[in-house]
């Protein structure tokens, strides 16, 4: 198959998705990048955002991941992400108590650390409702 | 002979046993559905990051920039066993058989020669390990319910292990755990956890060295190669934690089994025993009438 891209985005949760697909967006850490058949080897940090997978001239299906990695060979792109969840289950009232923990935690945070580490979780989860609205 | 009293007590006690251990296998039963999932939904990641990692790492020139992680410190002198079981006990021969193979491993290494220290994940690894290696054990953590282990304690282990990796406290780490097979198969298993190991076998054909790295290599890598670390570490959590349910399955399995045995052996004895009591009843009444 010349003319698809073997997809696959795996978290440490489980599989998310497997399969021949025609052309897909990822949320680079400098940039969106799209991977299409032939696609020179890269890779690639990935940034809180969503990956768009089209199939068959639209988008299939669009999945938001927090961060991981993008290896891109020319027959295929594997996404090792942090968290995946796809935007078809999302649920708004989760995202929403996720993003007041995480703030909550910032304040709560005493050292430099802990603090970068609550800030990352509040982009996160920013970068989460942003993707669903 | 025992007495009947005697008899008819032990058969209630066994059966008292058997109750639980047909309840703790059925508990096992139910635990082992949902640690089988995880451990095999964990195990497409840890597969691919270990490829992605192994991919860079035949890529990468090594220099003094290198990571540690990837280049190794030059030496192979001084060894530390990642020994991961459980807390608990009553699981068959889960937690002896890792600590068997790390016990053979360490006495092998120590032959030619070489240092080996220990950090235990589980009271079972350090129970089974203190006794020869006392003065070896650095660290021991106990991770409570395998089935509820998150990734944030498990990055927590690896970070402390990275940092005593980085302070030159040791060359090479290897992971013990059991990786999960089927409910009656669970292989102990060691895997080199830090630096990274180089399989020369799934090398990329065809793809040559030019591979873009976006934002650069070296970032890619210090981000990379801990999180492969807390990967593999998590992964052979979730393994143990099938592996210690589908363990404690079959022992349980056994232990109801046998005292099922028992029960029908005891119940034979207690029979004959209570024959033999009416027998020389019916002798004494007989022979007493016969003197009349």
């Amino acid at each position: 198959m010349a003319d698809k891209v073997a997809f696959e985005l795996v978290s440490p949760a489980r599989l998310l998705f497997a399969g021949e697909v025609d052309m897909v967006v990822v949320p680079g850490s400098e940039g969106d990048f799209g991977v299409l058949p032939n696609h020179s080897p890269l890779i690639s940090l990935v940034r809180p955002g969503v990956i768009a997978v089209h199939e068959g001239g639209k988008v299939g299906s669009r999945i938001f991941v927090a961060g991981g990695f993008a290896e891109v060979t020319p027959d295929r792109c594997t996404v090792l992400a942090e968290e995946a969840v796809n935007l078809a289950d999302f649920d708004r009232a989760k995202a929403e108590a996720r993003l007041t923990a995480a703030r909550a935690k910032v304040a709560e945070a005493e050292t430099e650390a802990d603090k970068a580490a609550a800030q990352r979780a509040v982009s996160i989860a920013e970068a989460l409702l942003a993707a669903a609205a | 002979m025992a007495s009947l009293k005697a008899l008819k007590i032990r058969i209630n006690s066994v059966k008292s046993t058997q109750k639980i251990t047909k309840a703790m296998k059925m508990v096992a039963a139910a635990k082992l559905r949902r640690a089988q999932e995880a451990a095999e939904a964990s195990r497409p990641y840890a597969e691919r990051i270990e490829k992605v990692v192994s991919s860079i790492a035949s890529k990468v020139t090594v220099s003094d920039q290198t990571p540690k992680l990837l280049a190794g410190t030059g030496k192979d002198d001084v060894h530390l066993f990642v020994v991961a079981t459980s807390d608990k006990g009553l699981a068959g021969a889960f937690n002896t058989n890792i600590v068997r193979l790390a016990r053979k491993r360490a006495e092998e290494l120590k032959g030619q020669g070489k240092t080996v220290k220990f950090y235990t994940i589980g009271k079972k690894a350090k129970d089974g390990l203190a006794r020869q290696f006392k003065n070896d054990i650095v660290e021991s953590v106990e991770p409570g319910d395998l089935g509820k282990l998150g990734y944030d304690t498990v990055k927590g282990w690896a970070d402390d292990l990275i940092g005593r990796f980085e302070d030159g406290e040791f060359d090479v780490a290897h992971l013990f755990f059991s990786k999960f097979v089927s409910v009656l198969t669970q292989e102990p298993t060691e895997l080199q956890l830090m630096p990274v190991a180089l399989s020369n076998d799934n090398a990329p054909a065809g793809v040559g060295a030019s591979v873009e790295y976006e934002p650069d290599e070296e970032e890619i890598l210090a981000d990379l190669l801990p999180r492969n670390v807390a990967v593999q570490l998590l992964r052979a959590n979730r393994e143990n934690a099938a592996s210690e349910q589908g363990s404690k399955m079959t022992a349980m399995d056994n232990a109801t089994r046998n005292a099922g045995d028992m029960i029908n052996k005891l119940t034979i004895q207690y029979n004959r025993t209570r024959q033999a009591a009416i027998t020389t009843e019916l002798v004494e009444i007989i022979s007493g009438a016969e003197a009349l």
